[in-house]
């Protein structure tokens, strides 16, 4: 298809969202991410059961703390397409960069570079 | 029993009376008009009356103060102690303090838990249950001892009573846990309001057959409803309430206007076909904030005069 | 075990004041099975509070340990040589770590970064009750191994009482009544007969009662 979404994004494949840690979304913004999202399988689709289901809970904790912190909960988000839906993909992409571009740099990584 | 007593429902209830028992709520303030407004409402029509012991575990004015009210008017209070809020040296403590004014009879309860009242937050204390209360007020009257081991001088001599719910889970302990206050030394009960007849004559009949009305004198609860809301009321959110559809009905299909009859009217008709059954001693009429309708109750239940007692 | 939940970060934020160099240290027994104070969950509130105090323009060092156990001395040995690094501790073992950690580390802020809740058990990923109170006197033997000082909430040792409706507890629906599951389990016993014996007056001084307990033991003491 060839479809085009913007090159901000970091992509980190893991065998199933699942698998993804709240650990692994603070330390992206530790880190200086501006934002982090998650791509499921559709809910009831996962492979293993009940992975994409996992993450979701994941994602509202760390949405919950990062409100808590300052850094902002909308600054990560999940989401759930199926494998063929590539110009979703794209689409989601662009407009959570575009959210993100709005919201401007994650407060933390502007300190650090203070601090620093 | 070798108790000698100034109790009149004791006396009531040995002289094979019918005995007629109600209760008052103290109030939530140091007025004391109020419990003595109430008592004079009923003073002629009953034995004995109930008072309340921070019921519902919402504050008021204490029991104890409160039956000291009773009996300076000349009425026989019975004093209500729930074991959630005093330990052993406190409960021992009040019983002697009630002793000392001659109240002479206790109903030995464990007391609604703290959370449904207006000190959710409270710590409670339960340092011992409502069967060890009875038992404890049992030692201090028969052995004249303290807990602890030491003679009392001038023992409490209190006539000592329990709740009984004919309509508690689980089933099959119903009647056993009756048989356990027995053992425990409780020698009257007065039972949660009864509302299924037909229930509650099924667990007089397994309470006979084990000769347990010989036993122990059984008065049954009886409250009056006000209305089919309140008839709903206690069939859905109060705990251990045994409420036949039947009774809403016939409340909810009464005009509003004359609910209140109606309910005072279901009372008199269930009072006077319990007075049948055989094993039951008297009757415990709870007219909940309505005190001013247990004379008319007791009236038309035909249990009234209450008999002389010396 | 010992079960614990955690406590809101915003309270712990409050606590740590102006704190600038803060060891959070969990524990690997209890607190990590009740998913409250383990490696993992020292990793987080590290990460939290780190994002939290640069978002703030404060230069906090936060680091990150997890000890064995914080209730043995052995333990809390290890990090006796890097103690001096720190101006606060953060512990996230039960009210025993925490309390250890700060006898031990006598001049150390040593703040509790868990809420310690009761002796309970796992019932399934998530879900931690009740089972004991340490009331230092087991009566499990008389009440068909379902105790009701931990399970009751009037701790009633002849029940139930007359809330009990349905088999579950008047303060809450969702509570089973112990007595409930003590008749049961005594009915499942064959032993239902035992019901009708009186528990007698229970001698609280071996409980929280008594003061503070401790158990002695001179056949293993050194």
């Amino acid at each position: 298809m060839r479809l085009s979404y913007p090159t901000s994004i970091k992509i980190i494949r893991v065998p199933c969202t699942g698998k993804v840690d709240i650990l692994h979304i603070l330390r992206a913004f530790e880190k200086g991410a501006d934002g982090v999202y998650a791509v499921g399988c559709m809910e009831g689709d996962c492979h293993y059961t009940s992975g994409n289901f996992r993450a979701r809970k994941r994602i509202e904790q760390a949405k919950a703390l990062l409100d808590t912190v300052g850094v902002g909960g909308e600054r990560v988000e999940m989401f759930n397409l199926a494998s063929s839906e590539g110009p979703l993909f794209a689409k989601i992409a662009t407009e959570f960069v575009q959210k993100i571009s709005d919201l401007g740099p994650n407060p933390i990584k502007l300190n650090k570079k203070h601090a620093a | 029993m070798k108790a000698n007593t100034s109790s009149r429902l004791k006396k009531v209830l040995s002289a094979g009376h019918l005995a007629v028992t109600s209760e008052c709520g103290p109030p939530r303030g140091s007025d004391p008009e109020v419990i003595v407004k109430k008592a004079n409402l009923i003073k002629d029509h009953v034995d004995a009356v109930n008072i309340t012991d921070n019921q519902t575990s919402v504050t008021r004015m204490c029991s104890l103060a409160a039956c000291i009210r009773l009996k300076i008017m000349g009425l026989d209070p019975v004093l209500q102690m729930v074991t959630r809020d005093r330990n052993r040296i406190a409960l021992q403590s009040d019983i002697l303090g009630a002793a000392s004014f001659d109240i002479s009879n206790v109903l030995c309860l464990s007391g609604d838990h703290q959370s449904f009242g207006d000190c959710a937050q409270g710590q409670n204390v339960h340092d011992i249950d409502s069967m060890q209360l009875i038992q404890m007020v049992r030692h201090m009257r028969d052995d004249g001892k303290f807990l602890g081991g030491d003679d009392i001088k001038r023992p409490p001599q209190m006539f000592v009573g329990a709740a009984a719910n004919p309509f508690a889970d689980p089933f099959e302990i119903r009647i056993p846990r009756l048989a356990k206050k027995i053992k425990a030394g409780a020698e009257f009960i007065q039972t949660q309001c009864i509302y299924n007849l037909d229930k509650f004559e099924a667990w007089m009949k397994l309470a006979r057959d084990r000769g347990l009305h010989e036993q122990i004198y059984i008065l049954a609860g009886m409250t009056p409803m006000k209305s089919a809301g309140m008839a709903k009321y206690m069939k859905n959110r109060v705990p251990g309430m045994d409420v036949p559809d039947a009774l809403v009905k016939r409340l909810s299909d009464t005009p509003k206007e004359k609910q209140a009859e109606e309910g005072i009217k279901i009372c008199i008709e269930d009072i006077q076909r319990l007075k049948e059954v055989d094993g039951i001693s008297g009757f415990h009429v709870m007219a909940i904030e309505w005190e001013e309708m247990v004379p008319e109750i007791v009236e038309k239940a035909g249990l009234y005069p209450r008999p002389e007692i010396k | 075990m010992i079960v614990a939940d955690k406590k809101p970060i915003e309270e712990i934020i409050e606590e740590l004041g102006t704190h600038e160099k803060i060891l959070i240290l969990g524990c690997n027994e209890c607190v990590t099975v009740c998913e409250a104070g383990g490696k993992k969950e020292v990793g987080i509130l590290a990460s939290a509070l780190r994002m939290y105090f640069l978002n703030q323009k404060r230069d906090v060092k936060i680091d990150e340990e997890t000890l064995q156990r914080q209730c043995d001395h052995e333990y809390l040995e290890e990090i006796r040589d890097r103690v001096d690094r720190y101006d606060a501790i953060v512990s996230l073992a039960c009210g025993v770590g925490v309390q250890f950690a700060a006898e031990k580390y006598f001049s150390t802020p040593v703040y509790p970064g868990v809420n310690t809740c009761f002796m309970g058990a796992t019932e399934e990923r998530g879900l931690w009750t009740e089972r004991c109170q340490g009331c230092g006197q087991c009566i499990l033997a008389r009440t068909g191994g379902i105790c009701p000082v931990s399970r009751c909430a009037k701790r009633v040792l002849n029940g139930p009482c007359g809330g009990s409706t349905d088999g579950k507890c008047e303060i809450n629906k969702e509570i089973i009544c112990a007595w409930q599951l003590i008749i049961e389990r005594l009915k499942a016993l064959d032993r239902l007969d035992d019901y009708e014996a009186l528990s007698p007056l229970k001698d609280w001084s071996t409980d929280r009662a008594g003061g503070p307990r401790k158990v002695v033991r001179e056949d293993v003491q050194p």
